[in-house]
Order: structure tokens, then sequence, then C-alpha cells
């Protein structure tokens, strides 16, 4: 997958949160944007998915740019799979309805088509039996699988995880990284934001360090972790790393 | 609640239930109760009860869908539809029912040339209680997360979608509560369309009252009468409360 960034700013008041990123990033499968907080990935991610669209500049997925106004931007939306930090699935729901949910209302699906796509997901999420539960009754962890069930049912292009562990204790971030490892392996495309680092440098293909709303140096997984370049990112990892 | 706390409130219950008691003894003895009077006219008071329910009902439905309008109207697009909710809603609250009910019955409702004198009561009463409705249903469409909109607008949902599947039903445990509560309060202001002749229940109770001249006789079943609707109302409000805290 190859992304361009065009001049893309996005600013919040006179805060400026991506400052003209104009950029290349290309990637087989998994695209890890690093950096300290505030630096602007969840933000890059957030245009990525249209959610956000910057003031200025442009950004195109495959050649296809990102659309702008909001009806484009629904249909654009609604082909990528996003995945929260805190879930933030439908707490009146259970969970079987949650991931059910994207399938019958946009993609048109039948409520049996959907169902069985959805069955088969819990099952392969390790999460046969929990259909029927309301996310207050589910784990931490199992809230987040249920979240990337939703995500990946409806057969994205792309999908977007912002931080998918960072509201979870040890166990539970165990459970989820190793349900991200098998997208992986399954072949999936998604670009990840995360502070796991040791898991960004096990299954990224490619990272892209963001600082002040630029992105100081990308490079492959391999390459950023050994060897990185710019000084920030070298500050950075050496402070990360060290315990 | 503290022992000292509840030893306090037990001696003001019984304070005011004894206060009570020696009132109405003594009424009750000054008074020649005279039943058989009121009795004859049991029909008229049956009749009003009827009539007080149905038109309570009916106001409900009206002034909840007058709520829905208003409460979304305050969230639309188009500054007009904004500021013509919020101009309703502000309007109605500031001012009496009993100010309303004049100025739209014997104005409004007659310049329109509405003759229909219980049609121009539900509605008035309508109106009255969906300006109240309009800010509890805000208020549950308010208390939504922005994450739960975030998450609608990332799976594809269109407006509508989002207030079908993620809004309304999770704004409907916030708005449930207050609601039943205001389905009494409309029970009870229905006694206000009295004073336009519409014969509901207080009308029949003052009927039965100059026609027999033995008042308490004809208002103690008009409280008694009202109490029959809405206590259940109010339980049911209570229970609603209690049912949806448990459940977040």
């Amino acid at each position: 997958m190859k992304l361009e960034f065009d001049a893309v700013t996005k600013r919040y008041g006179d805060h400026t949160v991506l400052d003209a990123i104009t950029a290349q990033l290309e990637f087989p499968h998994v695209l890890a944007l690093l950096g300290p907080s505030g630096g602007g990935k969840s933000t890059l991610l957030r245009v990525i998915g249209g959610l956000e669209s910057p003031e200025t500049g442009s950004l195109t997925i495959d050649g296809q740019r990102v659309p702008t106004g909001e009806k484009p931007l629904r249909t654009f939306r609604s082909n990528i799979g996003t995945v929260f930090q805190s879930w933030n699935l439908f707490p009146h729901l259970d969970a079987l309805a949650n991931i059910m949910l994207p399938l019958t209302a946009v993609h048109g699906l039948a409520a049996e088509a959907a169902r069985d796509r959805s069955l088969e997901l819990l099952e392969r999420l390790h999460l046969t039996g929990h259909g029927h539960k309301r996310p207050a009754e589910l784990s931490g962890g199992q809230r987040q699988r249920v979240a990337i069930a939703r995500a990946v049912a409806i057969h994205p292009r792309l999908l977007l995880l912002d931080e998918p562990t960072s509201a979870l204790d040890p166990e539970m971030t165990a459970e989820v990284l190793e349900v991200i490892a098998d997208l992986k392996s399954e072949g999936r495309t998604f670009i990840l934001v995360t502070h796991a680092m040791n898991f960004a440098r096990s299954i990224a293909d490619q990272v892209a360090f963001l600082a002040d709303g630029r992105i100081v140096e990308q490079g492959s997984g391999q390459a950023f972790f050994s060897a990185p370049q710019s000084e920030t990112a070298q500050r950075f990892l050496a402070k990360v790393l060290k315990y | 609640m503290t022992r000292h706390q509840t030893i306090n409130a037990v001696i003001s219950v019984l304070l005011a239930g004894l206060l009570l008691a020696t009132a109405c003894f003594a009424i009750f003895q000054a008074l020649s109760w005279n039943w058989s009077g009121v009795w004859a006219y049991r029909q008229v008071f049956w009749q009003g009860w009827v009539n007080t329910i149905w038109i309570s009902l009916a106001a409900l439905a009206l002034s909840v869908l007058l709520g829905l309008l208003a409460a979304l109207g305050r969230r639309a697009r188009y500054p007009a539809l904004r500021w013509l909710s919020a101009g309703y809603v502000e309007l109605i609250r500031g001012t009496p029912l009993l100010v309303q009910l004049l100025i739209l019955f014997y104005v409004v409702a007659d310049a329109v040339g509405l003759q229909n004198r219980y049609l121009a009561g539900i509605l008035i009463l309508s109106i009255f209680s969906g300006a109240y409705i309009a800010e509890m249903i805000r208020g549950g469409i308010e208390s939504i997360g922005k994450s739960q909109l975030e998450s609608a607008r990332a799976i594809g949902l269109t407006r509508w979608q989002t207030y079908r599947h993620v809004i309304f039903p999770q704004a409907m445990r916030h708005v449930l509560p207050p609601l039943a509560g205001q389905a009494a309060s409309i029970i009870k202001d229905s006694s206000l369309l009295s004073i336009l002749g519409i014969e509901e229940f207080t009308l029949a109770a003052q009927q039965v009252n100059s026609a027999t001249y033995s008042t308490l006789e004809s208002y103690l079943p008009l409280a008694v009468g009202y109490l029959a609707l809405t206590l259940p109302v109010s339980l049911l409000a209570r229970r609603l409360e209690d049912k949806f805290r448990y459940e977040t």
C-alpha cells in the first residue's frame, strides 16, 4: 500500500498538529506510526481514515485521493476499519449486534449473512460464547477484540488501529497483540499507532516516526529500531527502550 | 442515615400526621356529610374522570412528538430552526400554563377559527408539556458521549442511522424516567382545562359542587381520582429510574 501526503496541515485553534506533511509511505502490510505523545500520530491516522479533514493539502491512498465532503467521506470511511484506544463499542448492543450493525446498516448484508460472518469472527478471535454479552459484561481485552472483529467484519481495504492496547493491563494487552499479529499473518493491511515498542519492532514492515507534527524519519522496522537516523528518534528510542 | 436522623424523621412525620388528623377531625366534625347528594352525580364524576384520562393520553402522545421535534430542532444544521426551537422552549417554560391557556385559547384559537374546545385544550396542553419534554430529550441526546458519535461516523452510518441505531436507544434510558414523571404532570395540569369549559374531571367536580352545595364531598373524590391516576405513573417512573440506574 502506498500513501502520499502533499502538504497536509491540520490545526486545532492556534495549535498546529500536522505541519505541512509531505511524504510517501509505502509498505506491504503493516505500517507503524511511532513518536512522542502530542506528535501528531493519532491525528495523522484520523486524517488517513477520513475522520478528520486537513485544512490544506491532500492525501492519496494507492493513487486514489481521499475525498472531501460529508457524503463521499462517509462512503470512504465505511470501507476502512477503525479500532480506537477505548474500543468505542455501542454499550446498548451485545457483542454480536455490535459486529453486525455496520454489515446490515451500511453494507447491506441480510441479517442472516451478517450473523454468520460475525459468529465466525467471534470464534476466530476466541470470543465464542460471548456474543450475547454487552460491552459492560466483557473484560477490556475482550472488548477490544470485539472492536477488532467489528472493524475486520466489513472486509476493509485498510485497518487503522489507534493505540489499541493503551487502556489495557499487560495480560489483556497480550491477548490483543496476539490477535493483531494474527491479522498480519492473514495478510491484512493495517496502520498501527502504538507505544508498545517491542511489538511495533516485531510486527511493522515500515515505520514512520512523528514529532512536532512532522514525519521526522521513516524506514523499515528493522532499520529504524537498529539504527535510527535523526537525533529526535535516537533520543526517543533511548528513553522508551531503557526500561 | 444515622440513628439520630432516623429518629428526627420519624418524629417529624408523626407530628405532621397528628396535625393533619386534628385538622381533618375538626373539619369533619363541623360538617354534616351529604354523600347521598353527591352519589346521585356519580355518572358526572365518572365521565369527567374518563375524559381526563383520554385528554391526558392524547396530550402525552402529542407532546412527546412536539418535544422530539423541538429537541432535534435545537440540534439542526439551520440556525433558523435552532432559534425557533429555543424560542419555543424558553417562551413556554417561562410562562404559566394558565396564561398560555388564556392567550392561546381566547386569542390564537379564536383567530385561526379552531372551534373544538377539546381539540384546542389538548393542543395547548401539548404545546406546554412539549417544551419540557424537549429539554428532557435534549438532555438525553447530549448525554451520549462524543466517542459514540465518532464510532458511528467511523463505521459509515448516516446522520439518521446514527440517531436510530446509536443515539435514540441510548438516550431512551435517560429520557424514560423523567418522561413518566411528566406524564403525571400532564394529568394534574389537565385540571386547568376546566376554565375553558372542557368537561374533564375537575369541571365535573365543580358542577357537582354547585348542584349539591357539598364542597368537601365533591372535591375529596376529585383528589382521590387524580391520585388513582398519578400514583401508578409515579411508581412506574421510580421503577424505570431504578432499572436504568442498575444497568449503567
